[in-house]
């Protein structure tokens, strides 16, 4: 997705990885995330992305100016993989076992799960963002609109 | 003993072959309704104008599809100068792979009996089954809009793009509709909907059973239009609009390619019907709850359901005209997301109020 000279082409690379991260979402017991991450950032997000970037047609002048760039990137992308690879060998992360277990998603089920704890426990940051976005969708309106 | 669910961890090699004949036995009906559609689209729009349709391979011209697949098959495989080449190579495969591993979750008949085993008639019971399909739903737009962008010609790209607007907003009512009926039944589970549809109407009328089309009419029209708009047919099939973008988003493929298109839209046609029967109409089950009925095969009344729902959609294409632009996204945006929005409202209040 890095690499390519087209911005398209990095689009569909971005797709891709989120699919992935959705297939690594069922590898860890959470189907329903992994479906709302595919309808979410690949079904919509990236949609609206590739379609501003049609629109905008990039990536027919200045491609040769962003290549040099690649080696760096690749780098700094070596230097966090290391990094992740470092604390995880560390220890410090692992073996600690919340309530919720690989056997209590499979017995009550994950969708469930996250419905109850969204509702209750975590009620006042759901409302928080809802808000926060209904108030994002109004903003996009007014700027959007000229006579309101 | 009581029966257990058959899974990789209980009997690996029986499941690996079990799971192998299901997906075999679904791909290829699958795929022979996909090919056998096409003729029947064109006779029945033709017996409609008093035409006769395709008559002259085969018997009544049952031949047809065999030889539109030669002849397309044979046809020379273009890619213009000027286009880019990956995604116009990629675009056919990412309309049609979606629509066809959609299927996979549509039951087909009641859990099956093998030694102490069950066995689901479904390629697999997904507990998150309505959610899949619509993530695989979204990703068929890239198809469409990579098809426009990447031909690098005005008509496609216009109708790449119009197809982007479309689908983006008749997901969202389509998406809404259909969340009064996990309200009723309070899963996720094609398989757990389609057991649920099968109980007495209500609780009340014994024979007749609990399709959620009576309880959920409105649902039921909201998501059939959204669902057409989203698969672009007609009266919704704007990305493609012959008289005024050429053949939109496919002007310039050619030869096994725009095969590929044409079997995307078939195979969609016949998802839409098989996920519109799955939640609103009993999936599998007999519509009359008597004896005669339901000792008919439940794939039996499956595929009568599609096909019923598939000559629906082909008599829309033979009798109402294309809607405008404008007209469609008032459609999408202010009557169908208002109308799903309500339904939900409805649905939770009598919900609440029943128990």
């Amino acid at each position: 997705m890095v690499f390519c000279k087209s911005p398209i082409n990095s689009a569909i690379g971005l797709v891709n990885t989120f699919f992935c991260l959705a297939i690594f979402y069922v590898m860890l017991n959470a189907p329903f995330m992994a479906a709302i991450q595919v309808m979410v950032y690949a079904g919509a997000i990236m949609v609206l992305i590739l379609f501003v970037i049609m629109l905008l047609n990039l990536g027919t002048d200045d491609r040769k100016r962003y290549t040099n760039g690649s080696v760096w990137s690749a780098l700094a992308s070596l230097l966090v993989l290391g990094n992740v690879i470092f604390f995880i060998k560390r220890g410090r992360v692992t073996g600690a076992e919340g309530d919720i277990t690989a056997f209590v998603v499979e017995s009550v089920g994950h969708t469930e799960l996250i419905g109850t704890t969204l509702l209750t426990q975590f009620m006042l940051p759901f409302e928080i963002a809802s808000i926060v976005l209904l108030v994002a969708i109004v903003g996009a309106v007014v700027l959007a609109k000229k006579e309101v | 003993m009581m029966p257990e669910m058959l899974s990789l961890s209980n009997s690996p090699g029986v499941f690996i072959g079990v799971m192998l004949v299901k997906i075999l036995a679904v791909f290829g009906v699958t795929i022979f309704i996909v090919a056998y559609a096409t003729w029947w689209e064109r006779k029945i729009i033709g017996h409609m104008q008093t035409r006769l349709g395709p008559m002259r391979t085969g018997f009544h011209g049952l031949l047809q599809p065999i030889a539109d697949g030669m002849k397309l098959f044979f046809k020379e495989d273009l890619i213009p100068a000027q286009a880019s080449k990956l995604s116009f190579v990629l675009a056919p495969l990412m309309i049609l792979i979606p629509a066809l591993i959609t299927v996979a979750v549509i039951p087909f008949g009641p859990d099956l009996h093998f030694g102490n085993f069950l066995i689901p008639q479904q390629v697999t019971d997904l507990n998150i089954g309505v959610l899949y399909i619509f993530a695989f739903a979204g990703l068929g737009v890239y198809g469409i809009v990579l098809a426009g962008w990447s031909s690098n010609s005005k008509y496609s790209l216009l109708g790449g793009i119009r197809a982007t607007a479309q689908m983006i907003s008749y997901e969202l009512a389509a998406g809404l509709s259909i969340i009064a009926i996990f309200m009723l039944s309070e899963t996720l589970s094609l398989r757990e909907i389609v057991f649920l549809q099968q109980q007495d109407l209500w609780g009340v009328c014994s024979f007749v059973p609990n399709w959620y089309v009576f309880s959920q009419p409105l649902a039921f029209g909201l998501f059939f239009i959204t669902g057409l708009a989203e698969i672009n047919r007609t009266p919704f099939d704007m990305p493609e609009a012959e008289s005024e973008l050429v053949s939109g988003f496919c002007t310039e493929y050619s030869s096994m390619k725009y095969a590929l298109f044409f079997m995307a839209e078939y195979a969609n046609m016949t998802v839409i019907s098989a996920i519109t029967v799955t939640l609103f109409l009993g999936g599998w089950s007999a519509p009359l709850n008597i004896a005669i009925f339901t000792m008919i095969p439940g794939f039996v009344w499956l595929l009568a359901k599609v096909f019923a729902l598939m000559f629906f959609i082909i008599w829309l294409r033979a009798t109402f005209p294309r809607v405008r632009y404008d007209q469609l996204m008032f459609l999408g945006w202010k009557v169908m997301l208002p109308l799903a929005l309500l339904n939900v409202l409805i649905t939770g209040l009598v919900v609440v109020i029943l128990q």
